[in-house]
């Protein structure tokens, strides 16, 4: 198992590389007077202070030593500081990160609880007017913008009931309930919006696995329902469940932008937009690199689970 | 998935664009087989109109304010009501769907060109080429599309044609495996290799047996595309980064300034997700049944 987590390992280095070379290319495209507007927005307009940020950004030399330089601060963990606050990038990073997984996590436990029962329902019922009732939301739930749903859930209630969700960000260790108040609420919507594709692939793998021979000898030999279907048809028809779950990494980081804007949690989405707007580039640059990294890692963490799911991987 | 041993699978395929019969003929099996497909494509056909004709349907200037009649609930006069500016909602929903549908053809359709290159090359030179080409691809489709949007866009600057070309450039590269797949099947069919065998030059194979072959894959895959488009453009012009403003997007008009009002005019909040949710929906449906009648073996997969 060790060999074969290093394999993986080494196997995501071309791929980091690959990201990298993206990040870096897209920061060069950056036009000259771009530098101009963030020193007009800083209001130090002087030509030192424009050399100075040619030399922050690394324009001053020739673009290999650019990249080299770059890649080599990057992989000791300098991300550089901010233009507009001149905090440390890493700092920055680190503070927010944890409130961006916190969501995502949450996220993925309601899409969890809600798709796959309903998958594995649907697909035990297939055909009866409860499948085609699940199968119709997810289609819809599919097509429903998720800045919408936030959009209502912030204006109706606080129409209807002058009800509206916590809005104030709270750390968890502070005082996790009015943490979790704050979260659940935006968690809640992007674990929804996950869910209906991986309803859809439950129900799917559901049905595909219900067919097989082992499951017909199960059910001769007297299995109960309940038993055939948790331990004998589930655990096999999970397996290309997670890797949507993986696939679906980079919905869950995109999707953690739009709702962090509208309910205002402070994490990697939100600070990533303040950057974008405030031209704050080596932040963005720095998000840029760890939400390619953190989804690389999330799929490597997919891609080991199998060995705990399916066994036959294991002994690979 | 896409990889299994692909053949075309309806003779009529290549001709689909070309003659009409063969289009009436698609259509009424679409209707017969695939009742809820045909509503959906029948739906976003007029979304398209609308769209197409939305200088002739808007009542008032899409851009006409008029502080008298700001954030009245809807009414005769104003159907879908009137924002804080007093400006007919109507009006920007329809505008907006022009807006909508212009940057989903184009970006659509740009994506379906850089597929399709990308793909046929990747595809059918294989070895090297391909191995560098799709280490490039993962990495690009590592980034979370948002992300790579926002950060893309904020370095190009917002604006109609980057929001295209970007949007293009970003579904083109994800949906170039699809095609690589399919091309990867097509060329190990007899009619390729006894193109090759009796000396057929390299893009006369890829124009007259490559592509014509993976056409049906391709269609789908501009259908699927555009609701993708759609939903994206209008969270990129949600939080500011889409069609700058005053252009009516559906985006943008549940977010910024628009937003405090919401609570005093919730009608506000309602038109627009709601005809994002309608068009996407229809496009889905329509994609889905189409992919089912053209390609069998696509089905399951994006």
């Amino acid at each position: 198992m060790q060999a074969y987590i290093a394999r993986r390992l080494l196997a995501l280095v071309p791929t980091l590389l690959f990201v990298s070379l993206i990040v870096f290319v897209s920061m060069r495209l950056i036009p000259g007077d771009v530098i101009d507007l963030m020193l007009a927005q800083n209001d130090i307009a002087t030509g030192q202070d424009r050399a100075r940020i040619e030399a922050a950004l690394g324009l001053d030399q020739p673009v290999y030593v650019q990249y080299f330089a770059w890649l080599g601060s990057v992989a000791t963990g300098d991300f550089g500081r901010s233009l507009w606050s001149n905090v440390p990038v890493t700092e920055q990073l680190l503070a927010t990160m944890p409130i961006t997984f916190e969501l995502g996590f949450l996220a993925l436990i309601v899409a969890l609880t809600v798709a796959l029962p309903i998958g594995v329902y649907s697909a035990v019922r297939q055909d009866t007017a409860g499948d085609y009732i699940t199968r119709s939301f997810s289609l819809v739930m599919l097509a429903v913008p998720g800045f919408w749903l936030g959009t209502l859930v912030m204006v109706f209630p606080s129409v209807w009931w002058r009800w509206a969700p916590e809005l104030e960000y709270t750390p968890f260790l502070e005082d996790p309930i009015r943490n979790l108040k704050h979260l659940i609420v935006p968690a809640i919507l992007l674990g929804l919006s996950m869910s209906a594709v991986t309803m859809r692939m439950t129900r799917t793998m559901m049905l595909e696995v219900l067919r097989q021979d082992y499951i017909r000898t199960a059910r001769a030999k007297g299995v109960g329902e309940a038993l055939l279907i948790l331990r004998h048809a589930l655990r096999n028809g999970l397996i290309p469940v997670v890797t949507l779950i993986g696939l679906q990494a980079p919905l869950l980081i995109g999707g953690a932008v739009i709702f962090e804007q509208i309910f205002v949690v402070p994490g990697m989405g939100l600070l990533l937009l303040e950057a974008v707007f405030q031209r704050d580039y080596p932040v963005v640059s720095g998000v840029f690199l760890v939400a390619g990294a953190s989804i690389l890692l999330i799929n490597l963490l997919v891609d080991l689970s199998y060995g705990w799911l399916d066994p036959k991987v294991r002994h690979q | 998935m896409s990889e299994a041993v692909y053949t075309p699978v309806t003779a009529s395929s290549s001709s689909f664009g070309g003659s009409r019969p063969a289009l009436v003929a698609f259509t009424i099996r679409l209707v017969r087989e695939k009742p809820l497909g045909a509503v959906g494509g029948a739906v976003f056909l007029v979304f398209l109109l609308c769209g197409i004709f939305a200088d002739f349907l808007a009542p008032y200037g899409v851009n006409e304010t008029n502080m008298a009649v700001r954030l009245q609930a809807p009414s005769w006069d104003f159907p879908l009501g009137t924002d804080h500016l007093g400006r007919d909602v109507l009006s920007r929903i329809l505008m907006g769907a022009q807006l909508s549908m212009i940057v989903a053809f184009l970006a659509a359709g740009l994506a379906t060109v850089v597929s399709l290159t990308i793909g046929v090359v990747s595809g059918y030179f294989g070895g090297k080429t391909d191995m560098v080409v799709q280490r490039g691809v993962d990495a690009w489709m590592t980034f979370p599309d948002l992300v790579l949007l926002i950060v893309i866009i904020s370095v190009v600057g917002p604006g109609i044609v980057q929001i295209v070309v970007v949007l293009g450039l970003l579904y083109g590269i994800g949906g170039s495996r699809i095609v690589r797949g399919a091309v990867i099947s097509v060329k190990e069919n007899m009619y390729t290799h006894a193109a090759q065998s009796i000396g057929a030059r390299t893009w006369h194979i890829l124009i007259r047996h490559i592509v014509p072959n993976v056409m049906p894959v391709v269609i789908v895959l501009f259908t699927t595309r555009i609701g993708a488009v759609i939903l994206t453009e209008a969270g990129l012009s949600f939080l500011g980064l889409g069609v700058p403003p005053p252009a009516p997007t559906w985006g943008s008009m549940l977010s910024g300034t628009g937003r405090t009002y919401m609570y005093l005019g919730a009608w506000l909040a309602l038109a627009p997700g709601l005809c994002l949710t309608i068009v996407v929906y229809a496009i889905n449906v329509y994609g889905d049944a189409l992919r089912d009648l053209l390609d069998p073996r696509m089905r399951g997969s994006q």
